[in-house]
């Protein structure tokens, strides 16, 4: 994927910046408002990283007003040190497609920007069916089937295979799922998040051969094709 | 005091002006516009307004002193001293008055019974009786005098016919002269048969001694009026300068960092400030305590994480020999930081909720509908330790709130009790409405956690919503304290309240089966009857009111 990451902080920028080079994304980045505007407008990128306090007179939410009034649907994280949840929601009014504060977790940054990029092309045409390796969910009829064989689901738990169906091959952390599945936005104490994936886990896996869901230390989950490795 | 009155009061009679000149432009509009119409009326009225407020404003801008207690005693002083002398002066005229009307009808029974007198007895009897009268002093002041048709004098004290007095229709006051002395008399004469004259008067010099006498009574009350009115003055300014300097010294006191002063409240209307000014500065103790408390527990609690993970590193970079311990370490002290992260979101928001300032998110919710969803989140997780989930919850009224908000509360809740609680023992998550009596219309929404754990002692309920407090029994389970703080907060941002209570008050509770083995979270005692606290199971209520729709308003500015 091409990136812009727009951040003025320079050890910020660096690290976030090698890891996803690391992780196989080319990265543009600018250190103030200005030229990530201009790069951001200039030219195409899969999806945006942007600080919402920048030196240079525009800040982040300016840059996002703005491609989005030329309407330009790059899809945009939000990286910020304004936690609050009115400032979260100014940011998603803007136009932002997630957001999230420093300090943060690079796994989970990772995560999240791939889920976005790789949102623009699953949400292009509407889909019914959702395939991975030998794992498939009928959306309509809310059916799950490995190897043909059907697995009976509640509808939570749907939910949230399809969630992770969704971002195959992708990190999804316990935030995501949390946030996305449950649509709650607090840091739990206990465990509830690993306990329905484990759930899920007994029910999609248990019975066959090879693990599907798998779990990435200190991120969260991912959902694999047996052979796509 | 003079200096901070100062600008307000040359601030406000610019107000006043220019209130008036829009009044009057207004009113001239008015007038232009609607001429047919009987406005002129009106106008001139508010016109009359117009010239009386320049008027005031014009005195109030020049008037030179800038005391209000000061201005206030001066115009008691001249209040009191136009009502004493308008009193005063109204009681000197009445006896005045009085006076004349009973000398005016004495000379006319004289008079009358003269005429009476002449009928009996024509010209002679009447200059006997006067003389008669006259020698026997009946009235010392009384005056007569009886002349003939010709002018000449045939009876009386009088010396001769005074030259006023020309008509009998009047009565005459003049100067006339009696014996060796000039006086004042009222004087009134009267025609008799044949051309005869009568006058009939009477001294009034002892009106004019009264009148003298009263007037100076009056001087002399007018200046103990005065006198009073000062001293009167003197008291208001104490009396207003006593109530303002209460406020100010209490207010600069507040200024100066004590903040447990108040006004003293003395049944006057100027409680009415000293309230709430006093509810203000609760208010404010309030908020600086938690702030102070917030950074004593910074200084305490956070500095044990900060300072662990900075061993971890310094250790790591002394010590490591192989690339694996480095990493190690390194995830380990970044495990510290993330907690310590938490810390500081879990201890902002709470200072954020416990300042009011959060009530953008306020919107009509139902709880119960929530309620089933958290549930369903933390049921697997209950299950997986063996607890088991029991809901009660009824349908309840909606109340405006930050559903997000409530969310966190109740899961707050559910944590500490999947924390506290033992394996086999159930947690029961119940809603209902709340009533003043039953069958009366609900005022509010209690969502309450039961757990069948080690419970609390009353004492470390009464503390369990600060921040960073953990019971004893507690210290060993994961957490840092803030849980309960932030329900409380979010408690307190709708109005409620959260409070702790036994589960089971009555004792101890008959221990399960299966939970001989002690949860390591609950201490280490090892029978249960040794510990009374066992199994009497911690219940925390969350009690809400519906809420004003006011709430849900976007705030002001």
């Amino acid at each position: 994927m091409r990136v812009l990451l727009v951040e003025d902080d320079p050890t910020v920028r660096s690290f976030v910046h090698k890891g996803l080079k690391e992780a196989g994304h080319v990265v543009d980045e600018a250190d103030n408002g200005k030229d990530g505007l201009f790069l951001a407008v200039s030219e195409a990128y899969d999806v945006m990283i942007l600080d919402r306090m920048l030196p240079g007179g525009i800040d982040g939410l300016h840059i996002l007003e703005t491609l989005r009034s030329q309407n330009n649907a790059t899809p945009v994280l939000l990286l910020s040190a304004l936690a609050d949840v009115d400032e979260r929601v100014a940011g998603l009014k803007a136009g932002g497609d997630d957001y999230m504060t420093k300090p943060f977790a690079f796994s989970e940054l990772l995560a999240r920007l791939e889920a976005l990029g790789r949102r623009t092309h699953a949400e292009a045409a509407p889909r019914t069916r959702l395939v991975v390796g030998d794992l498939e969910l009928d959306l309509l009829a809310r059916e799950v089937r490995r190897n043909g064989q059907k697995i009976d689901l509640q509808p939570r738990e749907f939910r949230l295979l399809e969630f992770l169906a969704r971002h195959a091959g992708q990190v999804v952390t316990r935030t995501m799922l949390l946030e996305k599945v449950w649509d709650y936005h607090f840091d739990p104490q206990t465990n509830v998040i690993d306990v329905h994936v484990s759930r899920l886990r007994q029910k999609v896996d248990k019975p066959f051969d090879t693990p599907m869901i798998h779990t990435v230390r200190n991120a969260g989950y991912i959902l694999r094709a047996p052979e796509g490795e | 005091m003079s200096p901070s009155t100062a600008p307000q009061e040359g601030a406000e009679p610019e107000g006043q002006d220019g209130r008036a000149a829009v009044t009057q432009a207004g009113s001239d509009a008015v007038g232009e516009t609607a001429q047919p119409s009987p406005v002129p009326k009106g106008r001139s009225g508010s016109r009359r307004l117009t010239l009386w407020e320049k008027l005031f404003a014009a005195v109030h801008r020049n008037w030179p002193i800038r005391s209000a207690s000061l201005n206030f005693a001066l115009l008691y002083g001249v209040v009191f001293f136009t009502s004493a002398t308008v009193f005063l002066s109204f009681t000197w005229w009445n006896a005045t008055r009085l006076l004349e009307h009973h000398v005016q009808t004495s000379i006319q029974t004289e008079a009358h019974d003269m005429m009476r007198r002449w009928m009996y007895g024509g010209p002679q009897v009447v200059s006997d009786s006067i003389e008669h009268r006259l020698d026997q002093n009946v009235d010392e002041d009384a005056l007569y005098l009886l002349v003939t048709p010709e002018g000449q004098k045939l009876a009386g004290n009088l010396p001769g016919w005074p030259p006023g007095v020309t008509s009998t229709h009047r009565f005459y006051e003049t100067t006339v002269r009696r014996y060796s002395f000039v006086t004042q008399a009222l004087l009134h004469a009267y025609n008799l048969p044949d051309g005869y004259r009568l006058i009939v008067g009477h001294d009034v010099r002892g009106r004019h001694v009264l009148q003298q006498i009263m007037t100076e009574t009056l001087v002399w009350c007018a200046i103990m009026i005065a006198f009073l009115a000062l001293c009167g003055a003197l008291v208001m300014r104490i009396l207003f300068q006593h109530v303002v300097r209460s406020i100010a010294r209490t207010t600069s006191a507040v200024a100066q960092g004590d903040l447990s002063h108040r006004i003293p409240l003395n049944g006057s209307e100027t409680d009415l400030v000293a309230t709430t000014v006093n509810a203000m500065l609760d208010r404010l103790k309030r908020l600086m305590d938690g702030v102070r408390q917030v950074s004593n527990a910074i200084a305490h609690d956070l500095r044990t994480p900060v300072a662990r993970a900075r061993t971890r590193l310094e250790d790591a970079a002394l010590h490591a020999r192989t690339e694996t311990d480095l990493r190690n370490a390194i995830t380990q002290a970044l495990t510290d930081l993330d907690h310590i992260t938490g810390i500081f979101e879990a201890l902002l928001r709470i200072a954020q909720i416990e300042a009011g300032a959060r009530r953008a998110a306020f919107a009509p919710l139902n709880v119960t509908p929530n309620l089933y969803g958290i549930a369903e989140l933390y049921e697997a997780s209950m299950e997986e330790r063996g607890l088991k989930l029991k809901l009660d919850l009824q349908e309840t009224p909606e109340i405006i709130g930050d559903n997000r908000m409530l969310q966190q509360a109740v899961a707050n809740l559910l944590d500490n009790a999947v924390k506290f609680a033992p394996p086999g023992s159930t947690i029961t998550l119940s809603a209902r409405p709340l009533r003043v009596m039953e069958d009366s219309v609900p005022t509010g929404v209690e969502i309450s956690v039961s757990d069948e754990g080690p419970g609390m002692s009353a004492a470390d309920m009464a503390r369990a919503h600060e921040r960073f407090f953990r019971a004893e029994n507690a210290r060993s389970t994961p957490g840092s304290g803030l849980g309960l703080s932030l329900v409380q907060a979010v408690a307190a941002l709708h109005r409620g309240q959260l409070s702790l209570s036994d589960t089971h008050p009555s004792g101890p509770f008959a221990p399960h089966d299966g939970t001989a083995d002690q949860d390591t979270a609950h201490g280490n005692n090892p029978a249960s009857d040794e510990n009374p606290l066992r199994s009497r199971g911690l219940r925390a209520t969350l009690q809400l009111p519906l809420g004003n729709p006011r709430d849900i308003l976007p705030k002001e500015g």
